[in-house]
């Protein structure tokens, strides 16, 4: 939060916020898990050799190969060396490549959400500062990003683009490209509803030009909205990876993501149910813990849209 | 009125236009050439050639571009060999893959992805706005603990796991319903049902959570209403109340939103129907992207577009149709 005498809007009660944030338990909880899940994901290599694993040894001796490549033991094959089992078909270590997979999965959700966030604060805002063209240009430009069916146009995007192209990075622009409408769409309104208070008037008497009445006096206003609003397309951005893995178009195989490990579990979950769980279960507990930090953010620092939008 | 149907009409037009060109615009960038894909192994240039033009490939790309829309509106002819194909409006061109008419594909499709969206959108329905009743009359506690952590899951969880999951639980552990196959409702209506009943839970599950909320959230604002209270000071009986003001109030919104989801279940179906492996528009597409059939492609993306546009259109028109206060402009 910045200085109370720059930033005017409803002054930002920097500390009333973080107090109120710190008491409510809902974000209490997702915020914990979340941060838990972002350094397992950075200290991802770490972790993996503290296990004395990495996630693309195959373990031919742990599967059953009268059973089709089912692993070995109980639960998956869960022991000592393998802490979450091994990979049916190959025997990867289950764990290390879980904790490879968060860095994909958070890591495309996080870098799209900063890029839809950017992409629709500078579009929005010059929508609601420019004049009448620019906001009618711009705001066709947002409807029709808005109506594209884009599970469809990012399937159809990521299986045209050559295999080559680092695919995480990719996933994360295509995510974003399709999804800054959002965002766009609630900074125009924020934008246009603060242009017409006095002290941006203020600044314009005083000399300022529309960059720095965009930078100093809209931008402060537009973070809260804006950051409710991210934190709750930040979970979608993760189930939007998964889905895109799932399918087969995005993250390529010998690169662990959680979608994708689901993906190869619809063959083997009859065989076994854990390669299904694990994932899947991480996945849950994340965007559980985002959406958790999202209505606690909303709770607080947007108390009237909380109970209708959660 | 008119004049706003006709800026409706015209705006939706636009969109699906800029659509059309992004996804064309998009193939023609794409490294593959398909008619090298078409034409196979030990293909000879002069085959090339002929697979190029009898695909419409040797023209500029506005030419060819000019020509789909054409073939949109009115029909188009197909050189093929010495005879001349003709492909009726709404013209989507033919597979690249199969030679089956784009439209043809299509409608054969359709039925399955209706099956699924429509079936999953009522049982949301039911279930949420039921959930959302009780829960905003305040009836069972419990009830509205289950609805906020069955909203806090819906967001939560993506459809593919969901569906995995009852496929553990109903199909392999308690072994109560078969692996769903599509049967179409017109062979036989039951095995259509039970066999749609898990793709329908899977989405319904996450769509249901958001309904609840809403009707909640409407129940709770129209009974604190001061309509409400006149009616209960004139002796009204409360379950009247219940039924004709507070019910009401909260359905105005969710009427809006039924269109929407609707289609939005129709353009996510591609992992729902991928996950229980139904042959609807969804796995269409996921088998022409594969093989980069152009016109496949360029047609389901269009409908998916399409159904949203329309249904958008019919949101905003029975909006105004049951809220008196809405002034469409």
């Amino acid at each position: 939060m910045t200085n109370p005498s720059v930033a005017p809007p409803v002054p930002p009660r920097a500390r009333t916020v973080r107090h109120r944030l710190l008491r409510d338990r809902g974000f209490l909880t997702g915020a914990s898990i979340a941060l838990v899940m972002v350094v397992v994901a950075l200290g991802a290599p770490v972790l993996a050799g503290a296990a004395g694993q990495d996630p693309s040894t195959y373990h031919d001796t742990l599967l059953d190969s009268a059973r089709g490549g089912v692993p070995i033991g109980s639960l998956g094959g869960i022991s000592g060396e393998h802490w979450l089992g091994v990979e049916p078909g190959t025997g990867r270590d289950l764990f290390a490549r879980v904790i490879y997979g968060a860095r994909v999965s958070l890591g495309v959700a996080i870098s799209a959400t900063v890029l839809q966030v950017l992409l629709g604060v500078v579009v929005g805002v010059a929508a609601g500062l420019g004049g009448r063209i620019a906001d009618a240009a711009l705001s066709r430009l947002v409807d029709l990003v808005l109506a594209v069916p884009s599970l469809v146009l990012s399937i159809s995007l990521l299986a045209i683009v050559p295999t080559s192209w680092p695919r995480p990075a990719l996933l994360a622009v295509v995510i974003a490209i399709l999804g800054w409408g959002g965002t766009a769409r609630i900074s125009r309104g924020e934008t246009l509803s603060l242009r017409t208070r006095d002290y941006v008037a203020a600044a314009r008497v005083a000399g300022s030009g529309p960059w720095r009445v965009a930078r100093r006096e809209i931008l402060p206003g537009l973070a809260a909205p804006v950051l409710t609003y991210a934190a709750l397309i930040l979970p979608s951005n993760m189930i939007a990876e998964a889905g895109l893995s799932f399918l087969g178009v995005g993250v390529r195989p010998p690169t662990p993501s959680w979608g994708q490990m689901l993906s190869t579990a619809t063959t083997w979950f009859r065989a076994d149910p854990m390669y299904v769980i694990i994932p899947g279960g991480l996945l849950f507990l994340t965007l559980l813990a985002f959406v958790l930090v999202a209505t606690g953010l909303r709770r607080v620092l947007d108390p009237r849209q909380s109970e209708v939008l959660l | 009125m008119t004049g706003y149907l006709v800026r409706r009409v015209a705006g939706a037009v636009l969109v699906l236009l800029g659509l059309a060109v992004i996804v064309y615009a998009l193939f023609y960038l794409a490294p593959q050439d398909p008619a090298i894909l078409t034409c196979g192994k030990g293909c000879t240039p002069e085959r090339l050639a002929d697979v190029r033009a009898a695909m419409g490939l040797d023209e500029s790309v506005p030419a060819q571009f000019q020509h789909f829309l054409q073939g949109l509106v009115a029909g188009r002819d197909y050189p093929a060999g010495p005879r001349v194909r003709h492909c009726p409006a709404p013209c989507l061109g033919y597979s690249f893959e199969t030679d089956q008419p784009v439209t043809a594909l299509l409608a054969d499709r359709l039925p399955v992805s209706a099956s699924l969206a429509v079936g999953a959108e009522i049982l949301s329905l039911i279930a949420g706005i039921g959930a959302g009743l009780l829960s905003g009359l305040r009836r069972f506690r419990i009830l509205d603990a289950l609805v906020n952590a069955l909203v806090l899951a819906g967001y939560a969880v993506p459809v593919f796991l969901v569906g995995l999951l009852l496929l553990l639980v109903f199909c392999v552990y308690l072994r109560w319903l078969p692996f769903p196959a599509y049967v179409p409702l017109t062979t036989d209506p039951v095995a259509w049902a039970s066999n749609l009943l898990l793709p329908w839970t899977a989405l319904a599950v996450i769509q249901a959570a958001a309904y609840a909320r809403l009707t909640r959230a409407g129940v709770q604002e129209t009974l604190a209403e001061d309509h409400v209270r006149t009616a209960r000071a004139f002796g009204i009986p409360e379950r009247r109340i219940i039924w004709r003001r507070a019910l009401r109030g909260a359905l105005v919104p969710l009427v809006t939103l039924t269109a929407i989801d609707l289609a939005a279940i129709m353009t996510s179906a591609v992992l729902t129907e991928t996950m229980f492996g139904l042959p609807g528009v969804g796995q269409l597409l996921v088998g022409a992207v594969n093989q980069i059939d152009l016109p496949v492609v360029v047609g389901v993306t269009l409908l998916t577009g399409f159904l949203i546009v329309v249904a958008n259109a019919a949101a905003d028109l029975v909006y105004a149709a049951i809220d008196p206060r809405v002034q469409l402009r």
